[in-house]
């Protein structure tokens, strides 16, 4: 039983949801919201929410891990049972497994993890509620809790999927776009160092689509980024007063 | 007062990946600023010192584990007892390793004695980092008179990266704290912190005003809040107001 295709874009540009084409869902993060790790945060992206914690430098919990030269950087990408629409099962799936490798790879270019060797540094990211761009969010989550441990890191890590939808290309999109859309891309970069960390593509682009939702990821993960540091900042600043 | 005002270098709130400075400088805390070509960027949440007349620069961390150092004072808790050795936990990714020999200044034979009978676990040690490399785990050492176990005082855990604020500059903060209240600090790198005090009235104050200052250590002006807190908690307490009134 499908369900036949909603229209998700209007003809003057607005998106099912009220948004514009290059607009953002409404964005919460903050810091520290765990006191047993060392650095965690919370990140929500509409309806899509994430924690993430991050414990170490540490001792790695099994002997044969240890790297002689950096620090071993562990990611647990995790869907909790209740963040669907139908029960997911809590084992890692595939797919979890999957963005787990992809998250860490996205973050193992900015964490120095060099001025650790023999340690490892844990990252768990925990989805609380999934609604499209869980990857995304959860990568964003993770930077930020890392930034939060005091691990050094070069830079940030911001992360926005782009997507084509009814023959549009729109920023941010959720679950519904995702299912019925054409194309998801979701990008994670290093702002400051100008680096892309994280580019899948899911669909169909042409090469002229490509580089104007490349375009389009940019000027989100731009966004994203401030209010990153935007959020850092603010764990510090708000107790001077 | 001149002291004061040099103290008073702007500090700005700097995130891993922020620019810093252009040009020629020296980075006195590597692990948490870097450079690429010519620019200086943060590699950490932290407050930005920049010394233009000395072309130097440094990120303070405003959190943080602890790494060991060579030559780091360090107040380690016995986790493990050895044949030769004891491994202490010095809140580090690494064990600290106590060898027996260094400890009891003798070597011992493990068949006829047993080194639990020296140090057990959960026993509290002063020692200092004699080696440690990228290869090895921290060897301690308590060579040395003020080092050695613990038998007496108030053991206080903060950030590790708030030791060199509660030290203070050419440590002005340690012997504010230790001469308003008689007490002794003995402050460890790793972030534990051993008071000792003849009057057990002033122990709660120095380790509540340790803590004020690890949770304060980044706004300015703090060695005058610590001064004028424990002048209170003294008043609180009837430590000074009698000594006052008789006057």
């Amino acid at each position: 039983m499908k369900r036949e295709k909603p229209k998700l874009v209007s003809e003057d540009g607005v998106r099912h949801d009220g948004r514009r084409l290059d607009e953002l869902r409404p964005v919460k993060m903050e810091v520290g919201v765990l006191s047993n790790a060392s650095g965690s945060a919370y990140v929500e992206f509409g309806k899509t929410r994430v924690i993430a914690a991050v414990y170490g430098p540490r001792e790695p919990p099994q002997r044969y891990m240890v790297l002689p030269h950096r620090a071993v950087l562990r990611c647990r990408y995790h869907m909790a049972p209740f963040s669907t629409d139908e029960r997911k099962n809590p084992a890692p799936s595939r797919r979890e497994i999957e963005i787990s490798k992809v998250i860490r790879e996205a973050l193992e270019p900015v964490v120095m993890s060099e001025a650790f060797p023999r340690t490892s540094i844990d990252v768990f990211i925990e989805v609380i509620s999934a609604d499209g761009g869980t990857r995304t969010a959860a990568l964003n989550a993770a930077s930020l809790a890392l930034a939060d441990a005091g691990v050094p890191m070069r830079d940030l890590v911001a992360a926005v999927a782009v997507g084509k939808v009814d023959g549009y290309l729109v920023l941010d999109i959720d679950q519904v776009e995702d299912n019925y859309g054409e194309a998801d891309m979701p990008v994670a970069m290093a702002p400051s160092l100008n680096m892309v960390t994280l580019l899948q593509l899911n669909g169909v682009l042409s090469p002229q689509e490509f580089s104007q939702a490349l375009n389009l990821a940019l000027k989100g993960v731009n966004e994203v980024y401030k209010l990153q540091k935007e959020t850092l900042r603010n764990k510090y600043l708000v107790r001077v007063e | 007062m001149g002291a004061q005002t040099e103290q008073r270098v702007e500090r700005v709130l700097v995130t891993p990946g922020d620019k810093l400075a252009e040009g020629d400088y020296k980075i006195l805390t590597p692990t948490t600023a870097y450079r690429v070509g010519t620019s200086y960027y943060s590699s950490i949440v932290g407050l930005l010192e920049l010394n233009p007349q000395e072309k130097s620069l440094k990120v303070i961390p405003l959190k943080g584990s602890y790494y060991p150092r060579v030559g780091d004072v360090v107040i380690g808790i016995v986790s493990d007892v050895g044949l030769t050795n004891w491994e202490l936990d010095i809140r580090a990714p690494f064990p600290g390793i106590l060898y027996a020999v260094d400890y009891l200044g003798r070597a011992i034979n493990p068949s006829k004695e047993n080194l639990k009978d020296f140090l057990d676990v959960g026993d509290v040690i002063v020692g200092k980092v004699e080696v440690f490399d990228r290869t090895r785990n921290p060897v301690i050492s308590t060579k040395g008179k003020e080092f050695g176990k613990v038998v007496d005082g108030a053991l206080v855990e903060i950030s590790p990266v708030k030791i060199p604020r509660l030290i203070g500059k050419k440590g002005s903060m340690q012997s504010l704290i230790e001469s308003e209240t008689n007490c002794k600090l003995i402050i460890g790198n790793n972030g534990r912190v051993l008071v000792l005090c003849e009057d057990k009235r002033y122990e709660e104050i120095v380790v509540r005003a340790i803590r004020k200052i690890d949770v304060e250590a980044h706004i300015s002006g703090l060695t005058d809040r610590v001064k004028e807190f424990i002048l209170v908690e003294k008043v609180k307490r009837g430590l000074v107001g009698n000594e006052e009134r008789k006057a």
